[in-house]
């Protein structure tokens, strides 16, 4: 049943499953305020979207509303109106949670395949495509 | 049929039925060694992060790192009144505090109230408790939850992590850890 | 009793697929020839008996018999009818049953009515598909029973989580399942003329209405699922890259292609291999989807969801359904010859290069969506989500939809690109154009700006087919392809324009206060509480005015359920015929303020909208072809009426 459900919530997208009671402390400074800086927010928006959750189940911490995710978001805005660059705080995560953290995944030893795949299947493509086509002169 | 008609060269037919057996190996391996939960931190080897935490509680003082490089192994826990598990977890850190070790506690996202209440219930292994209401230590530790304890040695450096609460039958492995952490 | 009668049908059903496995075997090889005339009956009866056992369930939880432990487990007395009618299939057990329910009544119903074909390409058909029905009801019978009572029936039922108590997913399910099932008819198709080597126009005139049928629930399926994601979550996305959604995007994208290479083939008896491969990997996408979402496997963040045992039996009919399948494509499709050949630039080539594409980007979809996995067997954790699957997606899909804006103009076998150059040329300027202009504004992304040029473009380009054509005697199915294409068009735009120009509020206001977003004012007028059936909730009673217009009152609801305690935000939405503004009510802080969520979101409906066009270009499309099949048999009855006249 917990299976089940846990399935059906993520059909349902309704990913925060934190097995814990909610705490009662406000949502820090910056979980649900914008930066006032409209190039800023646009920046830490950008990054939030492509920074995994890690209480959640599959899920960014911009689509959150578990307080971990909110306390992430904190620190993004935080550091973005410190004149931190996007990628520099993404590397900050990275460092401490390893590559789970973000959704933008690196090219390592480890996900070469992510990148060169897609050319395998051009190439592939352009191969099969070559030997469907007749020269027109041909087909008369 | 038409004369010469382009044919399907034979390996690319095969194509299709191999990608698919690397699928079937690939998922087969995940279903037998199922991933765990844990996003276990990539601080381990590494020299805590700068912090200062105010204190939790009036009779306990705050956390910074700097506390931590005592030259002796010490325990860092990550917990939370909130937090279910963490509670399951008291009488362990209790039983670890009487046997000798040092634990010191970051409250995430606490009410002091709350916080004061639970200490009450569960007993206060804790020599300093900080109060992280924005989980910032707990981000700069690479923990993505609670609780979670970790090993610092004695020259501040992480040397182990314990995701989720300590049971009755890991003690010994936690002791364990702060003996190698010792050395 | 109902729930023994139920499964006595499904155990029945079993036996007749059994029977039907072996009766069109043996007939295909010849050793009984006579057992072939049972083959069509005996699949008649058996979607009958499973529909039957389905209609069981569905008895048992409208009655909400807690003596079955599955209704016990999922349902509720005091429930809405309509919820437990849904409770049905919102479970795995019940789904698994809708599942063979479907597929035995589309074997059925192909048993019935498809007489174009040679009787033994029918037989392997029906045969195959048996084969992959035992699969699913010995899953059923043995690890996955439905009607399973308990030793002591329940006093009250467990119910049902509230989040899953909505209108739009209760059927949101079996919508997609008529999609994923439906592409099993196409996959027997293939095996049978992979057996029978009957491949040609014939096989592909007798495939696609089911795939086209499949093709449409499954369009209306992720259509419907990605609004109610939109809406339902509070957060204004539409679309999140997430294993469940992507295990329904990739037998869509294999659907689309499969749509596309039977036309070759329908029409110019080209792309054989192809169209059969196309087949069996549409089906097996489904299969697939269904194993990752059923197993949990992608999801296993979460210890719990993974359930070893049943994920393995799934696993293994996977692997002997879809191995023996492309096993059989290894070693026959080499003799079952590409067919007529054609240029570069002609209608084949056009859907040659998008087949090439769209298979381009469902292998970006499996990949990305599996990579998870893999990299957890190598030992590290990643995350793969939309700052891969956009840019990789985009390599193909952008050459797709420029291709898509010619191929409809070009004739078949060969043609050249002078000869429609004329008729580009409109479209083209149209996307130069916008693509200046969107350069000009800067602050868009790339993706954003590569749709928003071309998505215009693309809606124009994609009407002329319809030029110096009679609008009266267009034949359907053109219609449908015009449609459908313009409907990608539109959606493109929709989503271009979401990324491009939505802009977002978060607020903390007091009730009085005023906020504005995009070309917005909106005001906090009062909070109410507010109760349903099964739930307590604040609403926030707010005004919005466009432009300085007239103020419309929206109401989004922060709601608790209590049984079980949860909290759900249902968001307010207002719809212009130029985007939506969405609302979403947050917490009041300890200062009195009030959280809002406030979005502006230019021309998001066009995503949904472009959605259900491509859905109505299919239902035209088949409908078209239907009708002139039925003109046809009626016709050929006729003269065969005539010329019995005459012999006599």
């Amino acid at each position: 049943m917990i299976r089940l459900l846990s399935l059906l919530l993520l059909a349902l997208g309704a990913l925060a499953a934190p097995l814990q009671a909610d705490d009662r402390l406000p949502p820090a400074p910056y979980a649900y305020r914008q930066l006032d800086n409209p190039v800023q927010e646009q920046k830490a928006q950008a990054l939030m979207e492509t920074l995994r959750c890690l209480v959640c189940q599959g899920q960014s911490i911009a689509d959150s509303d578990a307080p971990m995710a909110g306390d992430m978001r904190n620190q993004v805005r935080q550091r973005i109106a410190a004149g931190e660059e996007p990628e520099a705080i993404r590397q900050w995560l990275i460092e401490r949670y390893g590559d789970y953290v973000s959704y933008a995944p690196r090219i390592t030893a480890s996900t070469w395949p992510l990148f060169v795949l897609p050319l395998a299947i051009l190439v592939l493509a352009f191969l099969l495509l070559r030997r469907r086509f007749a020269a027109p002169e041909k087909l008369s | 049929m038409n004369e010469g008609a382009p044919r399907t060269s034979r390996w690319a037919l095969w194509l299709p039925l191999a990608v698919f057996g690397l699928f079937v190996a690939l998922v087969l391996y995940g279903l037998l060694r199922p991933a765990s939960r844990d996003i276990p931190s990539t601080m381990i080897g590494k020299p805590l992060p700068a912090f200062d935490l105010p204190a939790a509680q009036p009779d306990r003082p705050g956390l910074a790192q700097a506390n931590m490089a005592t030259g002796k192994p010490r325990l860092l826990n990550i917990f939370a009144s909130w937090c279910i598990p963490c509670a399951a977890e008291a009488p362990q850190l209790g039983e670890l505090a009487r046997l000798g070790v040092e634990i010191d506690g970051i409250a995430i996202r606490d009410h002091r109230e709350d916080l004061a209440a639970f200490l009450a219930r569960y007993g206060n292994p804790y020599a300093r408790i900080g109060a992280d209401d924005v989980s910032a230590v707990q981000l700069a530790m690479g923990s993505s939850g609670v609780p979670e304890t970790f090993v610092i040695d004695g020259k501040g450096t992480i040397r182990y992590q314990h995701i989720g609460d300590i049971r009755a039958d890991q003690i010994p492995m936690i002791l364990q850890k702060l003996q190698e952490a010792g050395q | 009793m109902i729930a023994e009668l139920g499964l006595a049908a499904l155990w029945l059903a079993a036996a007749l697929a059994v029977l039907q496995l072996v009766a069109g075997s043996l007939a295909l090889s010849g050793k009984a020839q006579g057992l072939g005339g049972v083959v069509r009956p005996v699949a008649m009866v058996q979607g009958g008996l499973a529909l039957l056992s389905f209609a069981a369930l569905i008895v048992l939880f409208c009655q909400t018999d807690l003596s079955v432990k599955l209704v016990a487990l999922n349902s509720h007395s005091a429930k809405p009818l309509i919820y437990k009618l849904a409770g049905t299939w919102g479970n795995h057990e019940g789904s698994m049953l809708l599942w063979v329910t479907v597929m035995g009544l589309a074997g059925g119903f192909v048993a019935l009515v498809e007489r174009r074909l040679p009787e033994a390409t029918m037989l392997a058909t029906l045969a195959g598909q048996a084969f992959v029905s035992i699969g699913f009801y010995a899953f059923l019978l043995m690890s996955s029973n439905p009607f399973e009572r308990l030793p002591q029936p329940a006093i009250e039922g467990q119910g049902l989580n509230p989040l899953l108590q909505d209108i739009g997913l209760a059927f949101h399910p079996p919508t997609l399942y008529l999609g994923y099932v439906g592409l099993s008819v196409a996959f027997s198709f293939a095996i049978g003329a992979l057996i029978t080597r009957e491949v040609g126009p014939a096989f592909a005139r007798a495939m696609r209405p089911w795939v086209m049928g499949a093709w449409i629930f499954l369009t209306i399926g992720i259509t419907a699922g990605s609004y109610w994601a939109y809406y339902e979550l509070g957060w204004g996305g539409w679309w999140f890259w997430d294993p469940v959604e992507n295990a329904s995007l990739m037998p869509w994208l294999a659907a689309t292609a499969l749509l596309h290479s039977a036309s070759v083939l329908a029409a110019r008896n080209a792309l054989r291999a192809w169209t059969i491969m196309l087949g069996v990997v549409a089906f097996s996408m489904s299969m697939v989807g269904t194993f990752l979402v059923r197993s949990g496997i992608l999801t296993s963040v979460h210890a719990f969801a993974v359930d070893p045992e049943r994920g393995t039996f799934i696993l293994a009919l996977l692997a002997i359904n879809i191995g023996a399948a492309l096993l059989l494509f290894a070693l026959r499709a080499a003799t079952v010859t590409e067919g007529e050949r054609f240029t570069v630039t002609s209608r084949e080539g056009a859907l040659v290069f998008n087949n090439v594409m769209l298979t381009g980007i469902l292998g970006i979809v499996l990949v990305g969506t599996l990579y998870p996995l893999l990299a957890e067997a190598m030992g590290s954790k990643v995350s793969v989500g939309p700052p891969y699957f956009n840019p990789a997606g985009a390599i193909f899909a952008v050459p797709m939809l420029v291709v898509l804006a010619v191929g409809p103009l070009l004739r078949w076998r060969r043609d050249s690109f002078s000869r429609v150059r004329g008729q580009l040329l409109l479209p083209l300027l149209l996307a130069l154009g916008l693509a200046a202009g969107v350069a000009f504004n800067r602050g868009i992304d790339l993706l954003p700006a590569i749709g928003l040029a071309l998505a215009p473009a693309l809606m124009l380009a994609s009407l002329l087919p319809l030029r110096a054509r009679s609008l009266m005697r267009t034949p359907l199915p053109i219609w449908g392809m015009v449609v459908a294409h313009f409907g990608m068009g539109v959606a493109l735009f929709g989503m271009a324009s979401d990324s491009a120009f939505s802009t977002e509020r978060l607020v903390a206001v007091y009730v009085g206060d005023n906020v504005g977003v995009g070309p917005w004012q909106v005001r906090l007028d009062r909070i109410e509480p507010v109760a349903g059936p099964n739930w307590t909730a604040l609403e926030a009673k707010m005004l919005a005015s466009y432009d300085g217009g007239a103020a419309v009152e929206i109401d989004p609801q922060a709601r608790n359920f209590w049984a079980p305690p949860q909290q759900t935000a249902e968001s307010a939405l207002l719809t212009r015929w130029n985007g939506q503004l969405y609302a979403v009510l947050g917490e009041q802080g300890e200062d009195g303020r009030w959280q809002l969520r406030l979005w502006w979101k230019p021309f998001v409906p066009m995503i949904w909208l472009g959605g259900l066009l491509i859905a109505l270009g299919g239902v035209l499309a088949l409908f078209g072809r239907v009708a002139s099949d039925v003109r046809r048999v009626i016709a050929r009855d006729k003269i065969a009426y005539r010329r019995q006249k005459q012999g006599r």
